[in-house]
């Protein structure tokens, strides 16, 4: 980790009159501004820096190398899957076909475009276990929210006007119960067993015929596969509901298990997790979504199909159809991440893709074994692509697990997901994912031991970390009352 | 250890009711403020609202979480401690002096379903 911090705002750097840039003489000479509504104008000039090119480009170096990313170090972010992006993916999806292209292209120009696009829709829809798929979500919850929007439209076009309810487990991402309440869908909690697994008979009285659905993430939250989803797909399909399958936890499924198998009806697959596309303040993302045979005339428009032309041609085509819920995107999405997600599928290849998830799996219960002397294991047992530790096994030391987090900062790892899920007051998440080295795994494994043992030995070293980061131990409740985000409320703050 | 104070009432959800006559003063136990972490917003009904036993009147969120409140008693809202909006921390210092909301109670019955400090105190396992 960059033990230097670079911490100059730009508007600090601004001298007047500084300039990087020579604007062309305006060859728009019967074009006045003054033909602007008043009300349209500017009263005063915009407060922007005034910078030398060279000013701006060691500016953002600088601030880049504060980053940490995936790029930089081990990164066990549990449910974000923060696996290596292969920089062909961005080679590819850099090439100037895709980039130099207008969304309101004619089609018969952007047929390349459009072949990609599709194979990326089949591709997803194949994996998945889907009848189709749309690529206009442009993320994991606009994808939940479009998803659930397939499910009401699904029940409406049935004139079943009753079914305003949909079920979430306790242990959901909290993206789950807002996706729903923004589709207008009531949220209806449905209980966790000791096992971390969904409680089938706490479901069974919830089944009726208000219910639109049943949104379940597999594994969960807890990195553990829902043994009973065959049962617990059946009692929503019987009751009349459909069963959404929230992809964030897709990666260990990969080779293995498609959602599509297992009796889910509709999903969203974050690309930018599975499917090795940037993200973490790195985006933007992606949110596919697909649908079982019978509900792809609800997916949202545009559509891009596919159809033979009278000269045996493959003619691409972008359709808007009738019965759509609508459009929810600009256009087709975010058309550069999926040619990013689509290069890793085509690297990889089928035989190798089904490598991902088993070797996900394994680097997640090596490490798990590896800790659980030291960590508390609330729930023994084979683990998916991640799991979750309760704090240390020794709690008398009073170090929390924010203080494990804030410790392994200044040994150079990324924090894993703390405090989420819900189920236990020491939550600590961790996921490795498919792309790290044994190497990898066992300098970080040897890390959190040592960091047990110093909060036997010297706890207040714990507390009080990071020590050897650019900014040590922050004041979060100061952090969350009093927010400064802009350069005019630092300059109230400074009195500038 | 937390601080449990005798003659209260608790519930599971960690919220306490402080009865004086047919009044209720509702706030989160000194053991959930300790899980919580430092408060940043309390979010609270507004006077006149009808509340429910076990049913979601507030939330209240912190550096760790954000948790739904949940009331112990059925009633209508006759105060609500506005010192909580400029200063979510008083929750911190003093969880049950920092009542939330006081409430004119329904049915002082709904009070037997509630733990005593005792029950409370077996339920956090101190």
């Amino acid at each position: 980790m960059n033990n230097t911090y670079y911490g100059t705002l730009i508007f600090e750097l601004s001298k007047p009159g500084r300039k990087g840039y020579s604007l062309p003489k305006n060859e728009l000479s019967d074009y006045s501004i003054a033909q602007l509504p008043e009300n349209l104008l500017r009263q005063e000039a915009p407060a922007l820096p005034e910078v030398d090119e060279l000013t701006v480009v060691r500016h953002y170096t600088n601030m880049s190398n504060n980053n940490f990313g995936v790029d930089t170090g081990f990164y066990p972010l549990g449910s974000c899957t923060m696996k290596y992006n292969p920089k062909i993916n961005e080679e590819m999806a850099a090439h100037p076909q895709f980039t130099a292209l207008h969304p309101l292209q004619n089609v018969e120009t952007v047929q390349g475009a459009l072949s990609a696009y599709y194979q990326l829709q089949r591709s997803l829809s194949e994996i998945a276990g889907m009848a189709e798929f749309t690529l206009n979500p442009f993320a994991g919850a606009h994808g939940e929210l479009t998803g659930l929007m397939v499910i009401r439209r699904y029940h409406e076009s049935r004139g079943d006007a009753k079914r305003t309810k949909i079920i979430v487990p306790d242990s959901a991402h909290g993206t789950n119960p807002a996706s729903a309440a923004v589709c207008g869908l009531d949220v209806v909690e449905v209980k966790s067993k000791p096992d971390g697994r969904v409680d089938v008979e706490d479901l069974k009285p919830l089944l009726d015929d208000t219910i639109a659905g049943m949104m379940m993430t597999n594994p969960n939250t807890l990195g553990l596969f829902e043994n009973n989803i065959a049962e617990i797909a059946k009692l929503v399909h019987d009751c009349g509901g459909l069963m959404y399958y929230d992809g964030a936890n897709l990666n260990p499924m990969l080779g293995k298990c498609r959602p599509g198998d297992i009796g889910f009806d509709v999903m969203h697959i974050n690309l930018h997790k599975t499917f090795s596309t940037p993200h973490g303040g790195g985006g933007p993302g992606s949110g596919p979504i697909g649908v079982r045979e019978g509900l792809e005339q609800f997916l949202p428009n545009p559509r891009v199909t596919c159809e033979f032309d009278e000269d045996g041609m493959v003619d691409y085509k972008i359709e808007m159809g009738e019965e759509s819920l609508g459009c929810i995107s600009g256009f087709l999405g975010n058309f550069g991440v999926m040619m990013r997600a689509l290069a890793y599928i085509v690297t990889l290849g089928s035989d190798n893709l089904k490598w991902v998830g088993p070797l996900a799996t394994l680097n997640a219960n090596y490490i798990k074994e590896s800790l659980k002397d030291c960590y508390e294991l609330p729930i023994e047992g084979v683990c998916k692509h991640e799991f979750v530790f309760d704090g240390l096994k020794d709690k008398s030391t009073g170090v929390t697990t924010l203080d494990v987090a804030k410790r392994l900062l200044d040994y150079g790892y990324h924090a894993p997901t703390i405090y989420f899920p819900l189920l236990f007051h020491q939550a600590l998440m961790i996921e490795p994912t498919e792309s790290e080295s044994k190497e990898t795994l066992d300098g970080f494994i040897a890390v959190m031991r040592k960091i047990a043992q110093e909060a036997a030995e010297n706890p207040e070293l714990v507390k009080t970390a990071p020590h050897s980061t650019p900014v040590h131990r922050l004041d979060d409740t100061k952090a969350a009352l009093k927010q400064i985000v802009t350069w005019n409320e630092l300059c109230e703050t400074k009195d500038l | 250890m937390s601080k449990i104070i005798e003659g209260y009432y608790y519930c599971d959800s960690h919220e306490f009711v402080k009865v004086e006559g047919n009044m209720g003063y509702v706030g989160i136990t000194d053991h959930a403020q300790h899980e919580l972490g430092n408060v940043v917003y309390v979010d609270m009904p507004e006077v006149g609202d009808e509340v429910t036993a076990g049913e979601e009147f507030g939330a209240v969120e912190s550096v760790k979480a954000a948790s739904d409140l949940f009331s112990p008693v059925s009633g209508t809202v006759v105060e609500v401690n506005e010192a909580l909006e400029d200063e979510p921390g008083l929750i911190n210092k003093d969880a049950f002096a920092n009542w939330i909301m006081k409430v004119e109670l329904s049915d002082k019955s709904e009070l037997e379903d509630l733990m005593d400090a005792a029950a409370y105190k077996a339920f956090i396992g101190e």
